[in-house]
């Protein structure tokens, strides 16, 4: 076998301007769809634990295909299928600035509504994690179920969804390689045209596995920081904690100063 | 113990009251009229009704039969050709602003603060501006003896202390009535006296209370009535004095007889 170091050094340390616009890609879409989906999955979520039944069928069919079928599959049928099928095609667009390809667009829809599904089950599991005298005591009070829920229910509830937020996120990561079968030039796409034209299949991958390697450990660290903020106990007690570490805990909208 | 003026305005007006879990009735019509200033305490054995009653009073639970008036407002329901059918949420909203409730486990909110938790209700339902809410509720936690705590968590609080900031909460809506679900059956003995006194303080300041409470002796020192449940029905409902000393059911007289026995 002949590794070629130079090679490898030269590709992780001074990547070209097509690994530089595969990585932006694939961070920017991650951050799109996550953000997309997990706003989705919210309004999921409420259908889900809603009493009318009008909303919580169609909510719990759209997250039984979502999860039933492979991602993959979702991807090409979206952009592909659909347009075979001659009943959307995806269009670039100009958005002034920049031009969205449409597989771009396609892509992001895609992995929005597969994260959907997954984030409306945590963010259901957070709301019903609350207890349900917060919601009897908001409502003595006058509050109506927009109100109780943005300040009451859901602020408890991301304590429960912050962990696995953050895993799905780790996830998406990953999962946008899955692109690069609708020719998204992402940082897999992108290592797939530069072997292409250099051969150097061995030391390329090794490139771009590190890559994905070091977006995922410095999300590791952001989402460290997150769970210390979010996800501590709810039972621990605050003389375990301390006054200070349960501000931190519990910092939504404060007034004055913590004594 | 104060006495209330017979012709003092109708605070609460429930008529035939009935209430069903599944196959279960719990409420078997219920006819209670409490004016205004009067001190109601409810006692019965677990499983009598009378905390099931009480929540229907401010529509946490939905009624069968019946109907339920607090301040001339018609709960829960509106009345469209003689038949009720349930009220919209913004107008059963409403009508909660007007009845305050303290719970059994206090049910503040963990990511508030005591003065925050005062507040919520005040700005976000009444529209009351922030600096006007933050001085009423300052006044408030004063008055349950917490104004040094206003910025604890409720993590952070004894039981007594998280009742007595509950307390405060629900006075901050400026409620026309008070129910009180067994506000002291949760806490630590040692911290029950605490509650009961800003529970006295408010009666002897002629707030309408109905309690659901066994703490014979605040019933003794504060209650103008004394109700006794018993499987859905109001089976007794005498002043204190004669409650005590020579209640008119069976049940009643046993009834005490376990509870002044084991309090003893």
């Amino acid at each position: 076998m002949i590794f070629d170091w130079s090679f490898f050094w030269h590709y992780l340390l001074r990547p070209s301007s097509v690994y530089l616009n595969g990585l932006w890609l694939t961070l920017s879409i991650s951050v799109i769809a996550q953000g997309l989906g997990t706003l989705l999955g919210l309004f999921l979520a409420l259908a889900r634990v809603s009493r009318s039944r009008l909303l919580q069928v169609p909510a719990r069919v759209f997250i039984w295909g979502m999860r039933g079928t492979p991602l993959l599959v979702q991807i090409i049928f979206i952009y592909t299928g659909l347009a075979a099928a001659n009943i959307f095609r995806f269009e670039d667009i100009n958005l002034g600035f920049v031009t969205l390809p449409g597989n771009i667009q396609a892509g992001i829809l895609a992995l929005s509504l597969n994260e959907a599904a997954y984030m409306a089950e945590i963010i259901r599991a957070g709301i019903t994690s609350v207890d349900v005298g917060q919601t009897e005591a908001a409502k003595s009070l006058g509050m109506t179920y927009p109100l109780y829920m943005r300040r009451i229910i859901l602020p408890q509830a991301a304590r429960v969804v912050i962990p696995p937020l953050g895993n799905e996120f780790n996830g998406m990561l990953k999962n946008t390689t899955l692109l690069s079968v609708i020719g998204v030039p992402e940082l897999l796409l992108a290592t797939q045209m530069v072997t292409s034209a250099t051969f150097r299949v061995f030391e390329l991958y090794l490139v771009v596995a590190c890559y994905y390697l070091t977006l995922t450990t410095l999300w590791g660290l952001v989402q460290q920081r997150l769970e210390q903020r979010f996800g501590e106990p709810a039972n621990a007690s605050p003389t375990e904690i301390g006054s200070a570490g349960f501000r931190r805990l519990f910092r939504f909208g404060q007034l004055g100063d913590p004594r | 113990m104060k006495s209330v003026s017979a012709i003092a305005p109708i605070i609460v007006a429930a008529q035939k009251v009935e209430k069903q879990f599944g196959r279960l009735q719990v409420l078997k019509g219920i006819d209670l009229t409490v004016r205004k200033g009067e001190v109601v305490v409810i006692v019965g054995a677990s499983g009598s009704g009378k905390t099931t009653f009480i929540r229907c009073l401010n529509h946490l639970e939905k009624i069968e039969k019946g109907r339920i008036e607090v301040n001339g407002h018609l709960i829960g329901y509106r009345e469209k050709n003689g038949i009720l059918i349930e009220d919209s949420e913004r107008n059963i909203a409403r009508q909660r602003c007007e009845i305050g409730m303290v719970f059994q486990r206090f049910n503040l909110f963990p990511h508030l603060t005591a003065l925050e938790n005062i507040i919520e209700a005040p700005v976000h339902v009444r529209k009351i501006p922030r600096q006007e809410a933050l001085r009423v509720g300052r006044a408030l936690l004063a008055r349950v003896g917490l104004a040094e705590k206003e910025n604890s968590y409720p993590a952070q609080l004894s039981g007594g202390q998280q009742q007595r900031v509950a307390i405060a909460r629900a006075l901050a809506m400026r409620p026309a009535l008070m129910l009180f679900d067994e506000p002291t059956s949760a806490l630590d003995p040692e911290m029950i006296g605490e509650v009961l006194d800003v529970m006295k303080e408010l009666a002897r300041e002629g707030m309408t209370m109905i309690v659901v409470s066994h703490e014979m002796g605040f019933a003794r020192e504060v209650a103008n009535r004394m109700l006794m449940m018993h499987d859905g029905r109001i089976i007794e409902d005498a002043p204190p004095e004669r409650f005590f000393t020579a209640p008119v059911h069976e049940r009643t007289q046993t009834f005490l007889s376990r509870v002044i026995g084991k309090s003893a």
